[in-house]
């Protein structure tokens, strides 16, 4: 097998691992926003509800929470779902994982925004909604990009915890190569996609952490 | 009118705020609040744009029974009420002139509003109230580049945007030095003069009350124990203001 058909096989995976990686993002990013909003909630239920969730997103291993979201319809409710389940599995596995640790940083952005912020804005006659689309919430992105960027450079790594389920991303395609050639070659190549993806994402984000940075 | 019969505000632990407070303060009238740190000065004047609520008595502004007020009545009603903090609250990373037209969102269509879709009249509107507290050249600056006394004139101008007809400074000068703080006061003066907005302001100085205010009231303890001209003020009147007394908790 030569490099270049190593590399197309790859690159097929990496189709793949940007998929889980862009849908991901897409649902988890609000989803943490709403998480973070009950996380602050005053209502003891959905604060203690919320606290339990997150904790447990972050307490235990992301393969185990896949393999939950994987096998748990068949094992505990004997429900049978077709194998195209495994990649909706990925996504619902890694989108409410990723949204608690998203849900920490937006918290922490928000309850470091001063008082006088909201007081300011109350005084000017502002709603609630007002005040947090318009005001804090603008803010509070400014701070917490750099965390952000931090998770989400996270996030590119792990999607090749899909393997653990069987879903036909790089690391996948990488591994079942490097075995039946039983070569380095394919783990590198992978290696080195992973590296340059990553390479990208810290780019566009220093970017966008620029232009957010304005008038200055 | 600011009109205060016989107002309290007890807080939920049992402490009493404010104690029977009578007052009224007719619009145009330039007032210093005077007294020691936790005697009730910001609860006084955060109580009149129901930042704060009373518990008892009653409180109208323009025969607007304020504590009748909620949600949008409350809003609408905040409109018309300018406020000025110590610590300025300005939207620190963005422009001055952004900081100012903030002052207009609650009145935008929410289509505009979402994208910050600012029309000509506002923003010409932004501009005057810029240029009212001489500081139009600094429109475009960041508001965190610019020194703590200008920063106070871009909330000062930001509450001008409003067109407000009462406007309450919460320790405006506090956090700057004594020529920024006649500077900021002169503002306050100019404004009152020019615009016959009536303005109450919490001070710790007691020099620059004397100097710029009309009007003096001294609180100690949740009780008004001085009401009436600022050249009646001698250091009787003083020692039964600060003497003796201690900070007392909020």
């Amino acid at each position: 097998m030569t490099l270049s058909q190593i590399v197309i096989q790859l690159l097929e995976g990496l189709i793949v691992s940007v998929r889980i990686f862009a849908i991901t993002l897409l649902f988890s990013l609000p989803l943490g926003l709403l998480v973070a909003f009950g996380r602050m909630s005053k209502n003891a239920l959905i604060n203690g509800l919320t606290k339990v969730y997150i904790s447990i997103m972050r307490g235990t291993p992301l393969m185990l929470q896949l393999f939950v979201v994987y096998y748990g319809p068949y094992y505990l409710f004997n429900i049978k779902l077709s194998p195209t389940y495994r990649n909706s599995a990925v996504y619902i596995g890694f989108i409410i994982n990723y949204a608690a640790y998203f849900a920490e940083i937006y918290r922490s952005g928000i309850q470091s925004m001063p008082i006088g912020q909201y007081e300011a804005a109350e005084i000017l006659g502002y709603s609630k909604m007002q005040t947090f689309f318009r005001i804090i919430l603008p803010q509070v992105i400014k701070r917490i990009l750099p965390s952000v960027t931090n998770e989400i450079i996270t996030l590119v790594k792990d999607t090749s915890l899909a393997f653990s389920i069987s879903v036909m991303e790089m690391f996948t395609q990488a591994k079942a190569l490097s075995s039946s050639q039983t070569s380095m070659t394919p783990l590198i190549v992978a290696g080195v996609f992973y590296y340059i993806f990553n390479f990208v994402v810290a780019m566009v984000m220093e970017k966008a952490e620029k232009k957010l940075d304005y008038y200055k | 009118m600011i009109k205060f019969e016989d107002v309290g505000k007890r807080y939920p632990n049992g402490y009493e705020g404010l104690k029977h407070i009578n007052l009224e303060i007719e619009q145009g009238e330039f007032v210093a609040i005077i007294g020691l740190s936790g005697a009730g000065k910001s609860t006084l004047i955060r109580t009149i744009n129901r930042m704060h609520d009373v518990t008892s008595g009653s409180l109208t502004v323009d025969g607007t029974d304020v504590m009748s007020l909620s949600g949008s009545s409350l809003r609408r009603f905040r409109r018309k009420i300018g406020m000025i903090f110590q610590s300025f609250n300005l939207i620190t990373r963005t422009t001055v002139i952004k900081n100012v037209l903030t002052a207009f969102v609650p009145d935008m269509p929410w289509y505009r509003s979402v994208f910050g879709l600012y029309n000509q009249d506002e923003k010409m509107k932004a501009l005057a109230a810029l240029d009212k507290v001489g500081i139009l050249d600094k429109a475009f600056v960041r508001a965190d580049q610019l020194s703590g006394g200008q920063q106070q004139r871009v909330a000062l101008a930001r509450t001008l945007a409003q067109n407000p007809q009462i406007i309450l400074a919460d320790e405006p000068v506090a956090a700057l030095d004594p020529v920024t703080a006649n500077q900021v006061m002169d503002d306050f003066t100019r404004i009152n003069k020019d615009m016959n907005i009536s303005i109450l302001i919490n001070i710790h100085h007691v020099d620059l009350a004397l100097k710029y205010c009309s009007r003096v009231i001294g609180i100690r303890a949740g009780e008004i124990v001085y009401d009436g001209p600022a050249d009646k003020v001698d250091k009787a009147v003083l020692d039964s203001i600060y003497k003796g007394g201690q900070e007392e908790e909020a």
